[in-house]
């Protein structure tokens, strides 16, 4: 990026009508983001007579009982638990499915290949309310509701698709010279994979997980349905019954909803990478 | 060996995904409330009831003008974003990064925060009202007329990050010379992007167009989360009169037509795109 920046001809730098109208476009485009977030922030630093008397400017004085609330809730604790579990069990049961499969399908001719990858990539189409009703009744049949893995198993069984699609070009990329290599020195497919691919696909392996992630993360529909009892809450559900709960208690909602952001916020900077490289790998083969 | 390795993945797929949409389409031949056993076969009924209640039929027809205003304003503006940063702007990074923040929030946590802007007399009203547009303000939620609108807003605001850094990645792909050859050749710089860029951001922006369309046929966090479908089922959608039949009045099998209805139309439209629009340059790039 540096280096980029240095070639720049110095034409480019100077300051013209064209590049104030970029910057201004710009600029307004990022107060449209930044706004509603600052509102949310700020908004929990104020009291709800602050609010509704100036929700724009800095708060004054800062009230910091809402955040107090939401930090000493030990019920957003437990939302906070309960969603990393279902994060890291949905993780766990897809990037060894998936590889498993992807693996398989890169690398071996078999009868029916493309009608299993052609299904698996149909299943990109399908949105868990499709399926939603019977999932609910398979779930109660086998005592999986309101249990974390009741979602991580039907949220890792939809993930299934998009990691797929991208986990086998790369399989299908490393070179097959690798794999016989491997053959003569006595490597079976179960080891080549576990040995050779898994270690040479850890990038890719690593946005998926952090794909499934984040998708695990701010999931509602399926756990909506399925958790019911508050203490099995994720957290998406814990605010969204906060924000009825106190419907007119807009300083606290918003201290609550600030709150929740933030892991996400923090692990978006952190992943950033991985997120918009997973969401772009197929997207522009063109 | 194969087998054995495409079994976890099998079981997996075939339990949570493919039984349960065969069991929909079982489901969806019966009057049955989800708990007694299955036995008031129905026939066809679910689906005339279904086509005859006006509530349904607006629902579709609010996907579909997610679906129009989505295209007509979101992508093109997506498109202008990735446009304008993709040249040498100082800060780039730092506008790509927050532009695309929205999409990795949650649903519930955008629509807690924009039903709370929206309020009467909340932050959008005061800011309308700063710049002296005070008689633009609206019930931006409550208005059966404009909530639908509000709600696109809402969804513009989380997802056009997402299409942004699609069709940066795509600029990306296509080489400067083209662009340069084509002012060399005393072309302006909205004859190059007309006819050089864009042409080649092609595949790219249909996949975009993909995307959006598949999303708007699913529209349900949002619109739970904000207006529940109301008012008066003014932002209804298809997954939400889903939601509201199977689990809030218990008609498991009218519910189950519902989603068999959404799977056939999701399928038929994508299939329809797939085939008209994509053709080859789909591979691989149905991600997101």
């Amino acid at each position: 990026m540096a280096t980029v920046t240095a070639n720049i001809p110095h034409r480019a730098r100077r300051l013209d009508p064209g590049r104030v109208l970029l910057y201004s476009i710009a600029v307004a485009v990022l107060l449209v983001i930044v706004v509603p977030l600052s509102f949310s922030v700020l908004g929990g630093f104020r009291s709800n007579a602050q609010l509704a008397a100036d929700p724009v400017g800095l708060p004054n004085p800062w009230v910091w009982t809402n955040y107090q609330t939401t930090l000493s809730d030990p019920a957003f604790y437990q939302w906070v638990r309960n969603s990393v579990l279902i994060a890291l069990g949905t993780t766990i049961l897809v990037l060894p499915a998936a590889s498993l499969a992807a693996f398989v399908i890169a690398r071996y001719r078999f009868r029916g290949r493309e009608v299993v990858y052609a299904l698996f990539t149909l299943g990109l189409l399908f949105p868990v309310a499709v399926a939603i009703l019977p999932l609910f009744i398979t779930l109660r049949q086998t005592g999986l509701l309101n249990s974390a893995l009741g979602i991580a198993l039907p949220q890792a069984a939809f993930g299934l698709p998009l990691s797929i699609v991208i986990l086998r070009p790369f399989f299908r990329s490393i070179p097959r010279d690798l794999e016989d290599a491997a053959a003569i020195d006595g490597c079976g497919p179960l080891r080549f994979y576990w040995s050779v691919m898994l270690p040479l696909s850890r990038p890719v392996l690593s946005t998926i997980a952090v794909l499934t992630i984040v998708g695990s993360w701010n999931a509602f529909l399926l756990p909506l349905l399925v958790l019911t009892k508050p203490e099995q809450w994720s957290l998406p559900l814990g605010i969204n019954n906060i924000s009825a709960q106190y419907v007119t208690d807009t300083a606290a909602i918003l201290a609550y909803t600030t709150v929740a952001m933030i892991p996400a916020l923090i692990f978006y900077f952190i992943a950033q990478r991985q997120i918009v490289s997973g969401l772009t790998a197929g997207g522009v083969k063109g | 060996m194969v087998f054995g390795f495409l079994l976890p993945a099998l079981i997996l797929y075939g339990v949570f995904v493919l039984y349960p949409i065969t069991q929909s389409i079982r489901y969806s031949g019966y009057d049955w409330n989800g708990l007694a056993p299955l036995t008031d076969w129905v026939g066809l009924q679910n689906f005339m009831d279904a086509f005859a209640d006006p509530d349904f039929i607006e629902a579709i027809q609010h996907n579909f003008i997610i679906i129009g205003l989505s295209l007509a304003l979101q992508i093109p503006f997506a498109i202008s974003l990735a446009v304008l940063l993709s040249r040498k702007l100082k800060g780039r990074g730092l506008f790509r990064t927050m532009y695309f923040a929205p999409f990795i929030l949650s649903e519930v946590v955008t629509g807690v925060v924009w039903r709370q802007i929206f309020r009467p007399e909340g932050l959008f009203d005061v800011m309308l009202g700063s710049v002296g547009a005070d008689s633009l303000s609206r019930e931006w939620l409550a208005d059966p007329g404009i909530a639908l609108y509000s709600l696109f807003f809402v969804i513009s605001w989380k997802y056009f990050g997402l299409h942004m850094v699609l069709i940066m990645a795509g600029l990306q792909t296509i080489p400067d010379e083209l662009e340069e050859a084509a002012s060399i050749d005393g072309a302006t710089w909205w004859q190059g992007f007309r006819y050089v860029t864009l042409p080649l951001l092609g595949p790219t922006i249909r996949v975009s167009i993909f995307l959006s369309i598949i999303g708007a046929l699913q529209l349900f966090d949002l619109v739970w989360v904000t207006t529940k479908g109301g008012p008066v089922n003014a932002t209804a959608t298809m997954a939400t009169y889903l939601v509201d039949w199977g689990f809030r009045r218990g008609q498991f099998g009218y519910a189950s037509a519902v989603s068999v209805i959404i799977f056939v139309l999701s399928l038929f439209v994508a299939l329809l795109y797939q085939r008209f629009v994509l053709r080859r340059d789909l591979e691989g790039a149905l991600t997101g």
